[in-house]
């Protein structure tokens, strides 16, 4: 059986995959990947999951206009450009008034 | 994807995963690349493992013997990737044994003295670190993974091959002696190892980016990083050629590329011994496997 | 420290020694590739239990565990005769490993009671790691229990345990000892004592 093993170089860090190891049963795979990928010490902790376990997703769906998801949904620099320009002159504009008063 | 695009697409830096789909040439040079590796790693262990069982100190025992275990688990990490491209583990040993595949040529060779403990780790680990540094970016991403992991486990290898060489050379006339012999033997077969200097537009393995690099700009590498550490220890290597020219470029006496092909395809001094070797090996643990692989089956 | 545990100390150490040398014969041809780094690991471990117990006799004796490991004949070593077989079968080799944890794990539950606090949290240390050993030993036998090769090599090599735990039954060493002897110091013999490498 193909198990897949996942490792965390340091506490705090996400779980990566590493590679996998055969074996025969949960016993087997936690001495080899113990022995693979952390006999130097290299990691804090291993996830193994038998391969068969694993659900890939490789497609995904994404047909209409989602730009509401993406950073280019916000277009914010026209319109901080409009809101200080009219701000500025909004202050000019009471300058005036308050010197008429 | 069309070849065309796929070409286009690995020479641009892209890279691929095993659900992705292969042209097939591509998909066959991958194979035959990958596991010739694995191979040479699996190979690689027989002339060092000699040694480590007459290591002369404990810490030299250790060492050794986690290199070589180094070596192993290079091999499993290797061939693990074959498999998921379709050849299985097995039908890479048949093969290997047979001598339908091959392995790199310098475990081909003897191991005669301690000296070669030292030179192998220092000399011919580099010029493989070489090749595996460029690897780091092979347009089959797992590959490329499973290098990371190699490249960091070498380094420590090229630490103890020069912590060898050193203390030797600061050691006995006699201990020097075995430096000098091993280098002499071992300098042919390492100038070989990156292969002819074929161009590498007309390299398939660098067409598919599979390598990075062409041989003669490895070779170069090699000669670059590993020349000035020799000379500097007060040794020479046998050839009277080798020197940089005026261009920074190294110039050397030509390799013996006959000696090459003979050696890789099983005509090297302990080809047959080691294969035989394994082969036996193989056979009589075969009982073992069948008992723990069987169940899980 | 007294020349008695110094003596215990160098038993168990040699047994760690010359086994670790057997078991790392496996580095590079064991059965599964995996199983050859795990075993491997097993191999460097027991070599590295050796090297701290020789420490800690080298400084009562002013030599140093290298001295002790490689520099004695081998008839002043005093490990068991199981420990010097050449197992070249799987089989074998697990069912030795199996018994001598199994006797190693008592011996270390006494050396965890010594007098000595710097034997006795030696010994704690390797203990911890003997749990993997132990672990892996009982693996292998759950699955292997049903092999012939395994039983019969159980059966054959159980007797020999008895040495492991009693030094009264150590006795002479098998002619393997001076075979693996001659291999292991031929590089270190090569060059005068003291020579470094």
């Amino acid at each position: 059986m193909i198990y897949e093993v996942f490792r965390q170089e340091r506490k705090g860090q996400p779980l990566q995959h590493a590679g996998s190891v055969e074996a025969a049963d949960d016993h087997f795979a936690d001495v080899y990947a113990r022995e693979q990928y952390g006999r130097r010490g290299e990691s804090t902790a291993l996830w193994i999951v038998p391969r068969s376990a694993v659900l890939e997703i490789h497609e995904f769906v994404d047909e209409l206009n989602r730009n509401y998801h993406r950073v280019d949904g916000y277009p914010l620099k026209e319109k901080l450009k409009e809101a200080r320009e009219r701000a500025a002159s909004a202050k000019s504009a009471g300058a005036l008034s308050a010197g008429k008063d | 994807m069309s070849e065309t695009e796929f070409l286009e697409y690995v020479q641009s830096g892209g890279q691929v995963e095993a659900t992705d789909e292969l042209p097939d040439d591509y998909r066959a040079k991958l194979i035959k690349f990958i596991e010739m590796h694995g191979n040479s790693e699996l190979m690689g262990v027989l002339p060092e493992r000699e040694w480590l069982l007459r290591a002369p100190t404990l810490q030299r025992k250790l060492a050794l013997t986690a290199k070589v275990q180094d070596e192993v688990g290079h091999s499993q990490l290797i061939y693990r990737v074959v498999e998921d491209l379709g050849k299985p583990r097995e039908q890479c040993l048949d093969d290997l044994i047979s001598g339908k595949s091959k392995f790199h040529n310098v475990f081909h060779y003897p191991t005669k003295t301690w000296g070669d403990v030292g030179v192998i780790a220092w000399l011919v680990d580099a010029a493989a670190i070489i090749s595996q540094k460029a690897l780091l970016k092979c347009s089959y991403a797992p590959y490329a993974r499973i290098m990371k992991k190699i490249c960091w486990e070498e380094s420590f290898h090229i630490l103890h091959g020069r912590d060898v060489i050193l203390t030797l050379m600061n050691g006995t006339d006699d201990q020097r002696e075995l430096v000098h012999e091993a280098l002499d033997r071992w300098w042919g077969p390492l100038m070989q190892f990156h292969g002819n200097p074929i161009a590498k537009e007309n390299d398939p393995m660098y067409v598919w980016r599979i390598k990075s690099q062409g041989n003669e700009e490895a070779r170069q590498q090699f000669l670059d990083g590993y020349v000035p550490q020799i000379w500097e220890l007060g040794l020479t290597v046998p050839d009277p050629k080798l020197r940089k020219n005026e261009d920074d470029v190294w110039e050397y006496s030509e390799p013996d590329w006959d000696e090459l092909k003979s050696v890789v395809t099983g005509h090297g001094p302990r080809s047959q011994d080691r294969l035989d070797l394994r082969r036996m090996a193989r056979e009589n643990s075969a009982w073992v496997r069948k008992v723990v692989l069987a169940e899980a089956a | 420290m007294h020349e008695k545990v110094q003596n215990t100390l160098l038993e168990i150490a040699d047994d760690e020694l010359i086994l670790g040398w057997r078991d790392s014969e496996w580095t590079g041809i064991a059965p599964l590739l995996e199983e050859d780094v795990a075993f491997s690991s097993i191999a460097q471990n027991e070599i590295g239990h050796a090297r701290a117990l020789y420490e800690l006799v080298a400084r009562e004796r002013g030599t140093t565990a290298d001295a002790l490991a490689f520099d004695r004949s081998p008839d002043e070593y005093r490990c068991a005769p199981i420990v010097e077989l050449r197992l070249l079968d799987w089989g074998q080799t697990i069912a030795r490993h199996y018994l001598y944890e199994e006797a190693d794990a008592i011996r270390l539950e006494r050396l965890k009671q010594s007098g000595d606090s710097e034997v006795a949290g030696l010994a704690s240390k390797i203990d911890r790691e003997e749990a993997y050993h132990r672990m892996h030993a009982q693996m292998w036998f759950d699955r292997l229990q049903g092999e012939p090769r395994f039983t019969a090599a159980l059966d054959e090599l159980r007797p020999q345990t008895t040495a492991l735990l009693d030094s009264e039954l150590r006795g002479e060493h098998t002619s393997e000892l001076t075979e693996l002897w001659e291999e292991m110091t031929m590089v270190r013999r090569s060059q005068p004592t003291g020579t470094k490498w």
